[in-house]
């Protein structure tokens, strides 16, 4: 016990940079020298990585590493803490999403996020879809809003289930329903990124398959950055997998080297499951 | 033995047959070794079972006796009363008994000195009332503490190893819970049922749709028969009117205040802001009522009576308006604090689902926090409202007395209640229209805001089903 906590400290030592591969050639998202302050209590420090285009990053580690406290700076969820504090740059597609000008409600119909516990609002199924879409005024009919309900729906793999309750309240859903019409309702909005923290963590292995099968789908269309306790999905849907330890970004990889091959010895003491 | 004495012996029992059954119980498990299961609760729960075995028959024979001595006490007088005094009618022998009462309870009860025939048969009467008092105190006491008694020897028998101690106990526990919620129940319809009975006497002398369509209202009635003008018109429609009219102006201000200080404090003020503000808030609720209601007559009714003027109105020195208006402030911690309460406590995950949409602060306000609080939002809304229907200081003090049929907020108006208070204050008959009209109002002013309470249900179950 002793020696694992002097290993760690002596691993804590290491942790200078971030090892493998932290950048893209065609960055949707680019984070250079991030750090978040909780009021005095630094939570990240110094996050530098690039998320391509239309690919899965999994974001891996101990719980308290920070990886979902990253995850809400990308769509600056941290606004809505008062305490929070954010420096460094994270552009997105070349603009920084933290300057002056931008606007984080704008920004956030471009950056959609599913969260760790399905959160469908207490609406009818119809109208939580719906909702973004009338939010910023992207239908201008009726026939226009059911098209866009419909299609996100069948996208989001729950139209054959719900077709015939539309009107019934979304939270009268299963689990797994209800985190797929909170995706549902994210896309209805076209995001161009989708922040999902421990979609499936609520879930059981049947409604996590069907929910990483569609992650995959939709990353044909959006990028997606995923937060995850569970290292088989991690390592089931990515392309590139991050691994978060203590506030720090050790390592980044294509998703197969850093299960096979883990550069850094903390990643491998994580993925063997020696700690975590 | 005077009553208190006799409930506190029967404690005293209580505690006894507690501590010597948890005794009893812990040397039986001694007994037995010590071994873990030789009992199947707790020492304790055999403690109480021998206290309740001690206590119930013996509380209950007590309060039953309490219930009827005293009835059967006096018939016993009564039928020792002389033959032609037991002939008077009903009231007349109600009356003398109550004398006799008086008398046995007096110091001199053995004073025989009067010669006066009634006045001995009375004197006679007395002790025979002091008498069997006496004696149904003895027989109460004696009762009461051998019921005890056995009963507590009888919960000592019952300490075996396979007595299910912790059920019985639980049982008793859970119906006395369900003892308490009936009273309050069974008060209510008590309530509804006197006022009830009493309303029919009304509606017999003052037929029902007089009652509720009629428009004049002027409750004197003729105390001797050759009085003029007091034939007395029980027409409640502009009380109706009235008190409806203050309460909707009362709400015009309250809702719009309450819920706009709600949604800040919850969405928009600072942790400090709200600590402070809400319980100042709150203060509102506590000033009473009669404050409010001079605040209204003296304060609020002159300055609106030399605006109105100003404004080329003429309004009446005592105003719906000034009374609603100041309701409208009384019950703005109704609205604004249960609001906050349920503003509060939608989950900040509905919130997040929305801003991370790219809703802004005051849409997520809008379209996810109030339609999920808003169950609550309405119940707190419509409590406020049974309030500003049955609240009678303000309006007596400051929305006059006259019973106009009215929608001008300008004009003096009356209300149900305050009526109710000039009904029932100083001298009355209890038998005439005029007293019995009281309560026919309290029953209509039940039945209103009975219909809110009922809507309210109605709203809150119906968004429950559509939100949950």
């Amino acid at each position: 016990m002793t020696e694992a906590i002097e290993k760690r400290d002596e691993f804590d030592v290491e942790i200078k940079g971030t090892v493998g591969k932290p950048f893209a050639d065609d960055p949707k998202f680019e984070s250079r020298n991030v750090d978040v302050f909780y009021g005095d209590k630094q939570a990240i420090f110094d996050v530098n990585l690039d998320i391509a285009k239309n690919e899965i990053v999994a974001m891996i580690g101990p719980s308290g590493c920070g990886k979902s406290t990253y995850l809400r700076c990308l769509n600056r969820m941290n606004d809505t803490i008062p305490i929070c504090r954010v420096t460094g740059h994270i552009k997105l597609d070349g603009e920084d999403i933290y300057d002056k000008h931008q606007d984080p409600v704008l920004l956030r119909a471009r950056v959609g996020m599913v969260f760790q516990k399905a959160n469908p609002f207490p609406k009818s199924i119809y109208d939580n879809v719906a909702y973004g879409a009338r939010l910023h005024g992207l239908t201008s009919n009726k026939t226009e809003l059911d098209d866009l309900v419909e299609k996100s729906l069948i996208r989001a793999g729950l139209f054959k289930e719900v077709k015939d309750d539309l009107h019934k309240p979304g939270t009268g859903l299963s689990g797994g329903q209800q985190q797929r019409l909170c995706i549902a309702r994210t896309i209805a909005v076209d995001p161009e990124v989708i922040l999902m923290d421990e979609p499936t963590s609520a879930l059981d292995p049947i409604a996590t398959a069907l929910i990483e099968e569609l992650m995959i789908e939709l990353s044909a269309k959006y990028t997606i950055a995923i937060v995850t306790h569970s290292m088989q999905q991690a390592a089931r849907v990515s392309n590139r997998t991050a691994y978060f330890h203590l506030g720090k970004l050790v390592e980044v990889n294509d998703t197969d080297s850093v299960f096979t091959n883990p550069e850094h010895q903390l990643t491998e003491n994580y993925i063997t499951g020696r700690f975590g | 033995m005077p009553i208190k004495f006799l409930l506190i012996t029967l404690l005293a029992l209580l505690l006894f047959g507690y501590f010597i059954g948890r005794k009893r119980s812990l040397a039986l498990k001694a007994n037995n070794g010590g071994a873990k299961k030789t009992l199947h609760s707790l020492p304790k729960y055999y403690g109480f079972l021998v206290s309740l075995w001690a206590g119930i028959p013996a509380l209950i024979i007590l309060l039953l006796w309490t219930a009827f001595d005293t009835t059967i006490i006096t018939s016993m007088t009564v039928s020792q009363l002389p033959e032609q005094t037991q002939q008077l009618s009903q009231d007349e022998l109600g009356l003398l008994m109550n004398e006799i009462i008086n008398l046995s309870q007096a110091d001199k009860i053995s004073d025989v000195s009067a010669n006066d025939a009634k006045m001995l048969i009375k004197q006679t009467a007395a002790n025979n009332f002091a008498r069997f008092s006496h004696i149904s105190n003895l027989a109460k006491t004696v009762l009461v503490l051998v019921m005890a008694l056995m009963g507590l020897l009888l919960g000592l028998r019952y300490i075996r190893a396979e007595t299910r101690a912790r059920n019985y106990v639980e049982t008793a526990i859970k119906l006395t819970m369900m003892g308490c919620a009936s009273i309050a129940i069974l008060t209510t319809f008590g309530i509804i049922f006197s006022v009830l009975l009493e309303s029919l006497q009304f509606f017999k002398a003052v037929p029902i749709t007089e009652f509720l369509f009629g428009t004049t209202w002027s409750p004197q009635t003729a105390i001797r028969p050759d009085q003029v003008g007091s034939s007395g018109s029980f027409g409640a429609l502009p009380l109706f009117v009235g008190t409806l009219l203050i309460a909707f102006i009362a709400m015009l201000v309250a809702v719009p205040l309450g819920l706009m200080s709600a949604i800040y404090l919850s969405e928009y003020a600072s942790q400090k802001v709200r600590t402070v503000v809400k319980p100042i808030l709150e203060i509102l609720a506590g000033i009473p009522t009669v404050v409010y209601g001079f605040f209204a007559a003296l304060t609020v009714a002159p300055v609106i009576r030399d605006m109105g003027e100003s404004m080329g109105f003429h309004p009446a020195s005592e105003s719906a308006l000034a009374a609603g208006l100041v309701m409208g402030v009384m019950i703005i911690p109704f609205v604004s604090s249960l609001s906050d309460d349920v503003l509060s406590a939608v989950p900040q995950a509905m919130r997040d689902g929305s801003y991370g949409m790219g809703a802004t602060k005051s849409e997520t306000i809008k379209k996810v926090v109030i339609p999920a609080a808003l169950p609550g939002i309405v119940a707190g809304i419509l409590l406020a409202a049974s309030r500003a229907i049955g609240e009678t200081m303000i309006v007596v003090m400051a929305a006059g007395l006259a019973a106009k049929m009215t929608v001008n907020p300008m004009e003096a108006v009356t209300t149900v209640t305050v009526q109710i208070v000039t009904l029932l204050t100083g001298d009355q008959e209890f038998d005439s229209p005029k007293t019995l009209a009281a309560f026919a109002l309290g029953l209509g002013l039940f039945m209103v805001t009975l219909i809110l309470n009922v809507i309210s249900l109605h709203v809150v179950r119906k968004y429950r089903e559509q939100y949950e």
